[in-house]
C-alpha cells in the first residue's frame, strides 16, 4: 500500500487494481473518500485508510454503503472531489440515493467505484452484474481491464464528472481488483479538501416539476458523453480490421483472455476493446461491425453488450452473425480456457494440448475439498457451539453476512438462511409471526452488520412484537473483509480514537429489557444465558463480546506474550470425538484413530478444553 | 528467460508460477517478492490473488506471470512452469496447472495442514508419497522438502517456510530471475526488522539446492 503514496511520478510500481484506483484518485486531486468494506472492493478503502493522513485528505469507513455514498455526495456538493467504493451488493444498498443524485448532479467530481464478483469468490448471495445499473441510473460507466487502466480510468472519470457535473461509475470485477500489475505513476495533484455548500442553488432540491427538467438534462449530458466516447482512446481497435471477416468486441478482464487466446491460436482478428461501456459508443460499434461477417462478443455474466450489438446490427449490418453467449457461459467468471475453446470452435483452429483430457485426468485425482472455515480460536465457533447446545436441533438459526457465515458448514450448521446484510432480522420476525408453535429462534448478527442494516429490523421486532433471541457476534472489528474498524470499537478509518458506541446501550435505548454481554469463551455462562433468554416472551439480546482471535494472536506476537496452547492427554482421551466432530476446529485432527491438536495451529481459545467430558485436554507446559 | 519447449510452439516465453497453500502461509508475500524482482529485471508482470471469504482457511492459489507482455493474470491449465506448494494437498490441487508437456516442476513443503472437513466427512488425506506419485502425470519432476522443519528449527516459526522454498527454487534455477534481484525485492517487501532472518532462511534454501 505504501507505494501508492511514496513512489514518484515517472516511477513504475506494482499495484493491485484496487490500489491503482486510489493512486488515480490522488493524481486527480481527490479530497474526500468513503467506503463500506466489501470484497472484492475492500482494498480501495483500506488503501485510502493507510494513506489519507499523509496525503492530507479525508477518509471514512461509513456505517453502510448508502451512507458512504451520501457523505461523498455531501462533499462533492460542497466542491470537494470525492470517491466512494463498495462491492456490488453495496450499490444495491446505496441505490436509493444514487438515482436522484444522478438527476441533480454534483458540483465537484464524484466517482463511484463498484466491484463485482463473478464466480462468487467472496460473495455468497449472487453473481450480480452491476452493469445494468448504468442504464437504470443513467450513469456513465468505465470498465478498466488492468491496474494501469484502473489508474487512468479513474483520472478520466474525475474529468468527465467535473465537466458534466454528474457522478461517474467505475465497474471492476474480482480479477481486475485483485490482480497486481505494473502502473506508470503520474504527478500527484493537491485538490481542495474544504468547500461550502451553496444553499441557494435550487437544482439539488429534487422535486417535481423540476425533476422532469433535470431528467431531460441528464439525457442531454449522456448524449454529449456518448460523443466523447465515440472519439475516446478508451474505446480502441487492436489489429487491422479493414479486410477482416471476424472481429471481437470485449472489455474489462475478458479483454486479457481474448488477447491470450488469439495469441495461442496465432490469430490476428481485430478486437474492439471498450473502455467506456455506457453510454455505448454506438457509431464506433456500427463502424466496427459494418464489414464483418462474424462478430464475437466476449463478456462475463449477462449479455449486456451482445444485446446492444444485436440492436445496432439491424441497422449497420443485418447479415452479420453475432456470437457471444452461444459459446460462453452466462454464469461463473471467464478465463483463457473458456475463451480459447470458443475461439477454436469459431475459427476451426486447434491446439495440440488436449484441455478436456487434462481436466478429466485432474478430476480423477478426487482431491478432498478444503472449504473456508472459521479460524482456530474464533469466538464465533464457541458461540455457535453454545447456541446449539442451548437451543437444540429444532430451533431456527438465522444467518447473515460476515465471517460467521462460515457457520453454514458442518459440524456447526447455524446459518439456516443467508440473504443480505441484516436480512436475518426481518425474516426471523416473519417466521415467528406465522409459527404456530412459538418456535425458538436465534438471529446471528455481526457487530458491523448490526450497525449496517441490523437496527431497523430490530426496532421492527420490538414495535411489532415477536420474541427471538438476537446474538450480536461482537468480535470488535469488521473481520471478514480484512479487519476494518466499525462504530463499536472506537476507532475511525483515519485511525482516530472516538467514543465506542455500545451495542448493549443501543439495545437498552430501544427498550430491550433482556440484554446481556457474555464472553463466548465462557462456554457455561453462554449456554445458560441463551437458555434463559430463549424462554422469554419478549425479544432479548446477547452481545457475544470477544475480539477476533487473529487480532489477539497478532498483538500477543508483537508484545511477546505467549498464548496458551492445548494438547490432548492420550491416556485420558476416550476418543468420543466431541472436540473434533462438534466444533470443527482446524487445529484438531485425527489420524489412525488418535485425536491430536496441531500446536502450530492452536490459537488457545480453550473451547475444546472446556467441553471435553473426560478432561483430557490440557494446556501445554513449556 | 525460460526457453522451455511448450505445447504450442509460437508463444509462451512467459514464465508461469503457481504458489499454492493455505491462508496465513505467506503466499502473497512470496508473490510480491517475485513480482518486484521481475519488475527490477525490466519484465512485465502480473499476479493474481483472492481475498475475503476464500482466505478464511480455504485454499489460496496465487499466480505470478512475467515476461515481455502479460495479459491474463490467471494461468491456464497445464501451463505452469513451476508450482511452489506450501502445503502438500494444495500442491496437489495445483496439479491442474501442471503438465508433462510444459515440464512443470513442483517444489513442496511436507507439512500437512489437514482440513477438518476431511475428518468430519471421513475422507482421507493422501500421504506425501502418494501426492508425489500422483503429481507424476502433471509434471516433469517434484521435490518434497521439509522446509517448515528448517524454518521452525532455525527461526522458531513456520512463517519462514516460504523464503526457504524461494531460496531453493532460485538456487536450482527453477525461477529465471537473478538472485540479486530477489534479494533487492525482499529488502523492499519485507519489513526491515524481519529482513535478516528471512535472508538467512533464504540462503539455507539456496544451499539445499
Amino acid at each position: 500500500m505504501s507505494s501508492v503514496l511514496s513512489s514518484k511520478a515517472g516511477d513504475k510500481a506494482i499495484l493491485l487494481g484496487n490500489e491503482a484506483i486510489v493512486r488515480g484518485a490522488l493524481e486527480s486531486g481527490v479530497g474526500f473518500a468513503s467506503s463500506y468494506p466489501g470484497t472484492p472492493a475492500s482494498e480501495i478503502g483500506d488503501t485510502f485508510a493507510a494513506v489519507a493522513k499523509k496525503a492530507g485528505i479525508y477518509f471514512e469507513y461509513s456505517v453502510n454503503e448508502k451512507v458512504a455514498l451520501e457523505v461523498a455526495v455531501g462533499a462533492a456538493l460542497s466542491g470537494v472531489r470525492s470517491l466512494v467504493s463498495f462491492k456490488h451488493f453495496g450499490l444495491n444498498v446505496a441505490s436509493d440515493s444514487f438515482f436522484p443524485v444522478m438527476y441533480a448532479g454534483v458540483k465537484a467530481g464524484l466517482v463511484v467505484v463498484v466491484a463485482d464478483d463473478p464466480n462468487c469468490w467472496s460473495s455468497g448471495q449472487s453473481e450480480q452484474d452491476s452493469r445494468y445499473y448504468a442504464r437504470i441510473a443513467h450513469v456513465p460507466m468505465l470498465e478498466p481491464s488492468d491496474s494501469e487502466e484502473c489508474k487512468e480510468f479513474t483520472k478520466l472519470a474525475f474529468e468527465l464528472s467535473e465537466k458534466f457535473k454528474i457522478p461517474i461509475l467505475i465497474r471492476l470485477t474480482t480479477r481486475v481488483s485483485h490482480t497486481k500489475g505494473i502502473v506508470k505513476l503520474g504527478e500527484m495533484k493537491k485538490g481542495k479538501t474544504k468547500g461550502e455548500f451553496d444553499r441557494h442553488s435550487i437544482r439539488f432540491r429534487s422535486f417535481p416539476p423540476q425533476i422532469l427538467e433535470t431528467h431531460k438534462e441528464l439525457h442531454e449530458k449522456l448524449r454529449k458523453i456518448r460523443e466523447i466516447s465515440e472519439r475516446s482512446e478508451m474505446n480502441l481497435i487492436l489489429n487491422e480490421y479493414k479486410k477482416a471477416e471476424t472481429g471481437i468486441i470485449t472489455f474489462g478482464a475478458s479483454f486479457n483472455y481474448v488477447m491470450d487466446s488469439l495469441s495461442i491460436l496465432g490469430l490476428n482478428w481485430p478486437v474492439l476493446k471498450l473502455g467506456i461501456t455506457y453510454p455505448f459508443p454506438e457509431q464506433t460499434i456500427k463502424k466496427f461491425i459494418r464489414d464483418l461477417k462474424i462478430v464475437f462478443v466476449v463478456e462475463e455474466l449477462e449479455d449486456v453488450v451482445e444485446e446492444k450489438v444485436r440492436e445496432l446490427a439491424k441497422d449497420a449490418n443485418p447479415k452479420i452473425k453475432i456470437s457471444g453467449k452461444d459459446f460462453l457461459p452466462a454464469s461463473g467468471e471467464l478465463n483463457v480456457e473458456k475463451v480459447l475453446t470458443a475461439l477454436m470452435k469459431i475459427s476451426g483452429r486447434k491446439i495440440k494440448f488436449d484441455l478436456g483430457k487434462h481436466s478429466a485426468e485432474f478430476n480423477k485425482l478426487k482431491i478432498p475439498a478444503r472449504k473456508p472455515m472459521l479460524c482456530p480460536g474464533c469466538p464465533h465457533r464457541a458461540t455457535f457451539y453454545a447456541a446449539k447446545v442451548a437451543a437444540g436441533p429444532n430451533a431456527i438459526y438465522g444467518g447473515d453476512i460476515g465471517c460467521y457465515v462460515l457457520g453454514v458448514f458442518p459440524p456447526l450448521e447455524t446459518q439456516d438462511f443467508i440473504f443480505s446484510m441484516g436480512a436475518n432480522v426481518g425474516i426471523v420476525h416473519g417466521m415467528k409471526k406465522v409459527s404456530a408453535s412459538n418456535r425458538k429462534a436465534i438471529i446471528f448478527l455481526g457487530d458491523s452488520t448490526f450497525f449496517h442494516a441490523g437496527m431497523p429490523g430490530l426496532i421492527n421486532i420490538l414495535y411489532n412484537k415477536s420474541n427471538p433471541l438476537v446474538i450480536i457476534l461482537d468480535n470488535r472489528i469488521t473481520a471478514m473483509t480484512g479487519h476494518q474498524p466499525n462504530p463499536s470499537m472506537g476507532k475511525t478509518g483515519m485511525g482516530e480514537t472516538v467514543e465506542e458506541i455500545s451495542i448493549e446501550n443501543v439495545m437498552k435505548g430501544f427498550g430491550v429489557k433482556n440484554v446481556k454481554t457474555v464472553d463466548p469463551f465462557n462456554v457455561k455462562e453462554m449456554i445458560a444465558s441463551i437458555k434463559e433468554f430463549l424462554d422469554k416472551n419478549e425479544p432479548s439480546v446477547i452481545v457475544a463480546k470477544r475480539e477476533c482471535r487473529l487480532l489477539t494472536v497478532r498483538r500477543a506476537r508483537k508484545e511477546g506474550i505467549k498464548l496458551p496452547v492445548f494438547e490432548i492427554d492420550q491416556k485420558k482421551c476416550k476418543k468420543n470425538g466431541i472436540c473434533l466432530e462438534q466444533i470443527g476446529c482446524p487445529a484438531i485432527t485425527k489420524e489412525n484413530g488418535t485425536y491430536k491438536i496441531e500446536k502450530d495451529l492452536c490459537n488457545g481459545c480453550s473451547l475444546c478444553f472446556q467441553i471435553c467430558p473426560n478432561k483430557a485436554i490440557l494446556v501445554v507446559k513449556e | 528467460m525460460s526457453e522451455q519447449s511448450n505445447t504450442r510452439g509460437e508463444r509462451m516465453k512467459d514464465f508461469n508460477l503457481v504458489i499454492a497453500g493455505v491462508g496465513g502461509q505467506g503466499i502473497l508475500t512470496l508473490a510480491n517478492i517475485i513480482a518486484e524482482a521481475a519488475l527490477m529485471e525490466g519484465l512485465d508482470v502480473k499476479t493474481s490473488e483472492l481475498h475475503g471469504l476464500s482466505q478464511r482457511g480455504g485454499p489460496i492459489p496465487c499466480h505470478v506471470r512475467f515476461g515481455k507482455k502479460i495479459y491474463s493474470s490467471v494461468i491456464m491449465q497445464g501451463e505452469a512452469n513451476l508450482v511452489v506448494g506450501l502445503e502438500p494437498l494444495e500442491a496437489l490441487r495445483a496439479a491442474y496447472f501442471g503438465s508433462k508437456e510444459r515440464k512443470t516442476a513442483f517444489v513442496l513443503d511436507t507439512w500437512r495442514i489437514v482440513p477438518s472437513s476431511i475428518l468430519t466427512q471421513k475422507e482421507a488425506y493422501p500421504s506425501v508419497k502418494e501426492i508425489e506419485s500422483k503429481l507424476k502425470d502433471f509434471s516433469s519432476k517434484s521435490i518434497a522438502l521439509n522446509a517448515s522443519g528448517v524454518a521452525k528449527k532455525e527461526a522458531e516459526s513456520v512463517v519462514y517456510t516460504n523464503v526457504y522454498l524461494l531460496g531453493y527454487c532460485v538456487g536450482k534455477k527453477l525461477i529465471p530471475l537473478q538472485k540479486s534481484s530477489i534479494i533487492e525485492a525482499m529488502k523492499k517487501i519485507i519489513p526491515e526488522k524481519y529482513f535478516e532472518m528471512n535472508r538467512k532462511i533464504f540462503e539455507l534454501g539456496m544451499k539445499k539446492s
